[in-house]
């Protein structure tokens, strides 16, 4: 099995869904012969050829809003969004048409794509190339969610959200691009959405993460076992719609929970898990949930390292959570 | 990228820029540009008698919508009166396999291009046969039949979807067109932007069809841009850009068809505004006599489509005295029927709620909907098949 970087893999399952079906086509800004700005589509145009794997105008809302069209009239449209902070010109199209054209239409209208796009920090992007929207997308019904953590997941997440019948967001952790390397297996494979990837098991406490955040958290962990805490860490992958029974089952096994995300905190994802522990089994529960996450401010730029969870601040919560 | 044989031109007479509350300008003539009207020969005499026959469904279905809105039967309407030789000239200039993307009030056009009648109303009940489910208001059609999608309120976003299916058509090296209509307030909305700019670039095969029918709700064609006419705005996008007389039901058949023909040659989009005037308000709910002038009104009226083509057609021996009230009293008769039979039809499945929202109804919702139908039964709201989902 040769050894990819996350973005390596992603390029892997792009070029892996092209070669296999034909009505699979990428597109974006400075996805053409450049490959994309973080190299996701390096070789594309090569192998695929220009009207495969091109570039557009610069036109969030076009690329989305034809994505849609193309998907309606039996294209598998992947589309890139160079950075998650350049989608909102699209949110309509994505709101408003790609998630509601099968409710609305009475299923007699479908709108099967993906839209990729690097989000979060830690690149040192400022404001505007470091954001994490996902609460925005998962308080709407009729999309899908996902978030990779490692090579092998953002390979088989990635194949797997092509061949959904729903419109997919697959929000890709930029900085874990390169920073983790794993072993992924050749040719096509696909990782079931809606399923959650048991990290690391243990018995007293759990924690809830995604992208970036999962090495974090398993740093904190490794911490926290030196402490006699031992950690059981779930990497939830699809947003949208969650496992829900199976975030449940995880909290239940220690009754003492921290969810992590380097999203703003207030109406952040983190919030749905704890409502979703209270509703249903807060009975289970011994200790109150925790939370890590950014601030509720904008994204910063030379602080970023503080806005962001890092280990310590992790630990600080299991410690919290473990003691009470 | 602008073919030299169609130059921008503005048939119309629109005189530069509006100031304020200047009445929509009406053409002075029906006849379409030399450059149009050379690719298109007079229709023959059947095809114009089912063009007026077209055209009066149009009228008839509007009716009947407008007494049964006013009943409290049907919830909303929004009328096409003085819009019939557009829909029915741009409809008409497509072929089956082509694509027609729904602004507004593209209804009449869908019924002209073979949707049937069943469908049309039973959407303005939003009832059992409704094939939307019930889902949306009334007057959004669709029929998967005729390549005519599903359409949201919101204005502009059909349009880069047209150009996106407009794209996988030219990759597929398929024939079909895409029509993608529009009204004059979607020439500023972000969509018409971005789809014109794609559809130049990529020169798929697209015509942008807009509707100038003088009004966006309140707000008059003069106040929604400071170019001259909506068509001026082809040529920023390398585009041509033609007006033409929305109230001529040959000239808008002939000037589309052109356009069309055009986009299936493999040459690129057009856009062609129809210059044409909204008679009645935005909707059911909407009084038009607050923001615009009656002796605006009363002068389109002079204008009516139907009776200039009916004329048109009188003069020419091709219709007969009396022959439109024959047509009429048909049409009504196949409609009436039609909605008695819809009114008939039961409301949407409770489950309904919950299903379509994916492609598999997802544990969370069948969850959401398992707690609902609980209360529902208890209280005696469900109906036989609302039961709950297995989990």
């Amino acid at each position: 099995m040769p050894t990819l970087t996350l973005v390596q893999a992603v390029n892997d399952a792009l070029k892996t869904a092209m070669r296999r079906d034909p009505t699979v086509i990428h597109f974006g800004e400075d996805v053409g012969p450049k490959g994309g700005v973080f190299l996701a589509s390096d070789g594309l145009t090569k192998e695929f050829g220009k009207a495969r794997n091109f570039d557009t105008p610069l036109s969030e809302d076009g690329i989305i809003g034809t994505a849609i069209g193309m998907a309606m009239n039996g294209l598998k449209p992947v589309a890139e969004i160079q950075f998650q902070d350049f989608i909102f010109p699209a949110f309509d199209q994505i709101v408003s048409e790609a998630a509601k054209l099968r409710y609305r239409s009475g299923g007699q209208y479908t709108a099967p794509m993906v839209i990729r796009t690097p989000y979060g920090g830690g690149i040192r992007g400022g404001l505007y190339h470091s954001q994490s929207g996902e609460a925005y997308f998962c308080h709407t019904p009729g999309l899908k969610v996902v978030v990779p953590s490692t090579p092998e997941d953002a390979k088989g997440l990635l194949l797997a959200s092509i061949e959904d019948p729903d419109p997919v967001l697959f929000l890709e952790p930029k900085a874990l691009y390169r920073q983790v390397k794993g072993e992924v297996p050749e040719g096509f494979y696909t990782t079931p959405l809606s399923t959650l990837r048991t990290v690391r098991t243990g018995k007293d406490v759990t924690v809830f993460c995604y992208g970036a955040m999962v090495p974090v958290c398993s740093k904190a962990a490794e911490q926290a076992a030196e402490k006699g805490i031992d950690c059981l860490i779930v990497d939830l992958r699809t947003l949208l719609p969650l496992d829900e029974e199976g975030v449940l089952e995880a909290a239940r096994q220690t009754g003492r929970v921290v969810i992590v995300h380097e999203a703003p905190r207030f109406c952040g994802f983190g919030a749905e898990i704890s409502a979703m522990i209270a509703e249903n089994i807060i009975e289970y529960m011994e200790a109150p949930v925790a939370r890590v996450t950014g601030f509720d401010t904008p994204f910063p730029n030379t602080l970023e390292h503080h806005y962001m969870p890092d280990a310590r601040r992790v630990l600080d919560a299991i410690e919290h959570v473990a003691k009470f | 990228m602008r073919a030299s044989r169609w130059p921008t031109v503005d048939l119309a007479p629109d005189g530069g820029p509006w100031d304020g509350m200047i009445p929509h300008s009406m053409p002075t003539h029906s006849e379409s540009s030399q450059a149009v009207a050379s690719r298109s020969a007079t229709p023959s005499p059947e095809v114009q008698r089912s063009l007026l026959v077209d055209m009066l469904r149009v009228r008839c279905v509007d009716q009947r919508m407008l007494k049964l809105q006013r009943a409290g039967r049907i919830g909303f309407v929004g009328t096409a009166l003085g819009l019939e030789a557009a829909l029915v000239g741009a409809g008409r200039a497509l072929e089956p396999r082509d694509w027609l993307w729904s602004g507004l009030r593209e209804g009449g056009a869908a019924l002209a291009r073979g949707m049937p009648l069943a469908d049309y109303i039973a959407q303005m009940y939003c009832n059992a046969n409704d094939t939307a489910k019930g889902r949306q208001m009334c007057n959004h059609f669709q029929h998967k039949g005729t390549n005519y999608p599903s359409w949201s309120s919101v204005i502009g976003t059909q349009v880069p979807h047209g150009v996106g299916a407009a794209y996988a058509t030219k990759l597929r090296g398929g024939g079909e067109v895409h029509s993608i209509h529009f009204g004059d307030g979607a020439t500023s909305s972000n969509g018409f932007h971005s789809g014109l700019n794609l559809a130049a670039v990529w020169k798929v095969p697209a015509v942008f069809v807009c509707v100038d029918n003088g009004w966006a709700i309140s707000v008059p064609s003069s106040a929604q841009t400071a170019a001259a006419g909506f068509a001026a705005k082809a040529e920023a996008y390398g585009i041509p850009g033609v007006t033409l007389d929305g109230n001529d039901v040959l000239a808008v058949l002939g000037g589309v068809s052109a356009a069309v023909a055009r986009a299936r040659r493999g040459e690129g989009p057009t856009l062609v505004v129809l210059k044409t005037y909204r008679m009645l308000g935005h909707s059911s709910s909407d009084d038009p006599t607050k923001y615009r002038d009656q002796a605006e009104v009363d002068a389109w009226a002079k204008r009516d489509p139907v009776e200039l083509f009916e004329a048109l057609l009188l003069s020419q021996g091709v219709l007969q005295a009396g022959e439109r009230a024959a047509m009429e009293a048909r049409l009504f008769a196949e409609l009436d029927l039609e909605i008695h039979t819809q009114e008939a039809a039961p409301p949407m499945a409770l489950r309904t709620l919950v299903e379509d929202v994916y492609a598999d109804v997802p544990r969370h919702l069948r969850q959401q909907y398992n707690r609902f139908i609980t209360v529902a039964e208890r209280l005696g709201h469900a109906q036989k098949g609302d039961g709950a989902f297995p989990l």
